[in-house]
């Protein structure tokens, strides 16, 4: 920025003006010119890195540090180092266990519908449609729907007693779920929150990718004697290989960080907890529970940290299935 | 009008276009030509019945529950619990809205959240097309190393780091303060990399070059050419970001409190036992949802561009 405001005024905005102002003043202008153009690029990409360093790269490595540290809410000052101890008690501590076991069956209960199902709608409004920009708009709709108002809502279509999907099992003879204290029901409802949030975001970047195949590949195929169905598999699906990739991995993301859906399901004392029981507890409650109701930023920093690490270990299976079954194919 | 005549299969960049022409060109027996069609042209195929079956019940799915928000929030609570449910709107809707809007103290926390929304989109998109425009269209050392660093923050993130960022924040006097969930989201790399590949398709070199001949500096090339160009993407851009940001939840939930929040922290007021009248609850969701919604009536086919745009090379 700097740069700019630098430059010469802009009295001679035409030529660089060589007769008149001297070569000196021509001089001083190339040189401004070539810092301009040397260094412009720099400032216009500064302010990202900047503010990312400073509010999330910085926070993400003094998190490891201060998960060596017992460090309490009232007293943030104040940082006994006490070494490892906050991973030995995090290790030895049932409800982490817990917590990274919900998160990994809420997150593989979310994820995979949600991204089988937007392969679907991505599919269908793949076709030369009446009404496509009312269909999109529609399946994005639940986006704009901010997780607190989501989770209100699904808290109350599962309600136990007078929830509208208990009305509707109870049509087909099945008895009232209780959705709240059942832990597995619990887990799916959780889930339906974040899969009704998602869908249709994830079919419309499926929907794009599908678009961007060339033509002549389907009409080769078809020419092939392949199916519809064989077509989707053997045309659609490799074409959108690595927006599928990508979907994968943001909603992997996302699922470890999971925190308003069960947090608003709980409905209040039993939000943090995940449930009476932690029956739905993920780790991002659990680091919550840690910091902000138990006062214990160490420990809380530490259940951060096994985040991080949960990501990075994900990562790396992920690496090696496609390796493995790149070597299949 | 034979059928070779119509152009069925050339439909390229809008096939609803072309397809309406057919339509209205063809002879009666224009829908014959579906038989001499390649059988299977991907994305050529018109809809079946099937398809718009399942599609109305997608668009159902994504409905429904925004309706019913609606339904509940206009009946009593009475009426809400009763089995079997209520599936039309009931008389009671402005008089619950305005209730709900004392109760979970919306007033401020809508003020709040345009506040943070506002000034988090606004410099979103003013930082990512200056970034965009940088890595499209400049040339420098080090940029695809730095293009890669970008992507790559994609995948840390934010949550992680809320513990030393709580503590930042208190230090600097900003706990509970809007500039506490306003500073760490005033960029996005979505952004930086949805504006760069916009501008490396539609920013042609010559008009740089040009500015460049014409002796003006890189920040008056980016006010006198780029601006204008980007001037769509931009929108869409903010808007999307808008959208994050109304409703981005864990962190704004961490550091403010009840006496100063965003939308989303404060409905959490209402599910947290204050509230027990359930259509009480379901109006202030509905309040607190209102503007996204407002925005996706009138801009919804603009933010699917957006997001599909973004998609492609994504």
């Amino acid at each position: 920025m700097a740069i700019s405001t630098s430059t010469p005024p802009d009295g001679a905005p035409g030529t660089a003006a060589p007769d008149g102002t001297g070569a000196g003043a021509e001089r001083r202008s190339t040189l401004l010119h070539r810092l301009d153009v040397r260094g412009a690029p720099y400032a216009f990409v500064a302010p990202f890195f900047i503010v990312f360093a400073a509010f999330s790269f910085y926070p993400l490595v003094y998190t490891s540090w201060i998960s060596l540290h017992r460090v309490e809410l009232s007293t943030l000052n104040v940082m006994e180092w006490v070494g490892f101890d906050n991973y030995t008690a995090l290790w030895e501590d049932d409800r982490f266990w817990n917590a990274l076991l919900n998160t990994f069956t809420i997150g593989v209960l979310s994820t995979v519908p949600q991204l089988l199902m937007a392969l679907g709608l991505a599919h269908l409004l793949n076709y030369q449609l009446r009404g496509s920009t009312f269909f999109r708009v529609a399946a994005l709709t639940p986006y704009a729907t901010s997780v607190g108002a989501a989770a209100l809502v699904f808290t109350m279509l599962f309600e136990r007693d007078f929830g509208m999907i208990n009305w509707m099992l109870s049509l087909v003879g099945i008895d009232n779920i209780d959705f709240e204290n059942n832990k597995w029901a619990a887990q799916t409802a959780i889930s339906t929150i974040v899969i009704w949030r998602w869908t249709g975001y994830n079919a419309l970047l499926y929907l794009a990718a599908m678009q961007a195949i060339p033509r002549d590949r389907y009409e080769a195929a078809a020419i092939d004697g392949a199916s519809r169905w064989q077509q989707f598999l053997k045309v659609t699906v490799p074409g959108i290989r690595s927006t599928i990739v990508f979907t994968i991995v943001l909603s992997t993301i996302g699922a470890t960080q999971l925190f308003g859906e069960p947090l608003i399901f709980g409905q209040g004392p039993n939000g943090i907890t995940g449930g009476a029981d932690n029956q739905y507890q993920t780790l991002g409650l659990l680091l919550y529970e840690e910091g902000w109701k138990n006062y214990q930023m160490g420990r809380a920093a530490t259940v951060a940290w096994a985040m991080f690490l949960l990501l990075i270990v994900l990562f790396v299976v992920q690496r090696l299935v496609k390796r493995v079954l790149a070597r299949r194919a | 009008m034979t059928t070779d005549s119509i152009p069925v299969e050339t439909a390229d960049a809008r096939p609803g276009t072309v397809q309406k022409k057919t339509r209205k060109n063809a002879p009666p027996g224009g829908r014959n030509r579906q038989l001499f069609r390649h059988p299977g042209a991907g994305r050529q195929h018109h809809a079946g019945p099937v398809a718009y079956i399942l599609l109305g019940i997608a668009a159902l799915f994504s409905l429904f529950p925004l309706y019913w928000t609606m339904v509940a929030a206009s009946t009593d609570n009475t009426r809400v619990t009763q089995t079997p449910p209520p599936f039309l709107p009931g008389p009671h809707l402005l008089e619950n809205l305005g209730k709900a809007w004392q109760d979970a103290a919306l007033g401020k926390a809508m003020l709040n959240s345009l506040i943070v929304a506002g000034v988090i989109a606004l410099s979103t998109v003013l930082f990512a097309t200056l970034a965009g425009f940088a890595f499209a269209k400049l040339r420098f050392k080090g940029r695809n190393i730095l293009l890669m660093l970008v992507i790559g923050t994609m995948m840390v993130p934010p949550q992680l780091g809320v513990v030393p960022l709580f503590m930042m924040m208190t230090e600097l006097g900003w706990g509970q303060q809007l500039p506490a969930v306003i500073f760490p989201t005033l960029v996005s790399a979505v952004g930086v990399f949805f504006m760069r590949q916009y501008l490396s398709e539609a920013l042609p070199d010559e008009l740089v070059e040009a500015g460049r001949v014409d002796g003006a500096h890189s920040l008056r090339i980016f006010w006198s050419i780029v601006l204008p160009i980007a001037r769509a993407p931009m929108a869409v851009l903010f808007m999307i970001t808008f959208v994050h940001a109304w409703n981005d939840f864990f962190w704004p939930f961490i550091v403010l409190d009840m006496s100063n929040p965003t939308v989303p922290v404060a409905l959490t007021q209402l599910s947290a036992g204050y509230v027990r009248d359930q259509s009480l609850i379901m109006a202030g969701a509905l309040l607190g949802t209102l503007p996204l919604l407002a925005m996706f009536i009138v801009f919804g086919r603009q933010i699917v561009g957006g997001i599909m745009q973004g998609a492609v090379k994504g």
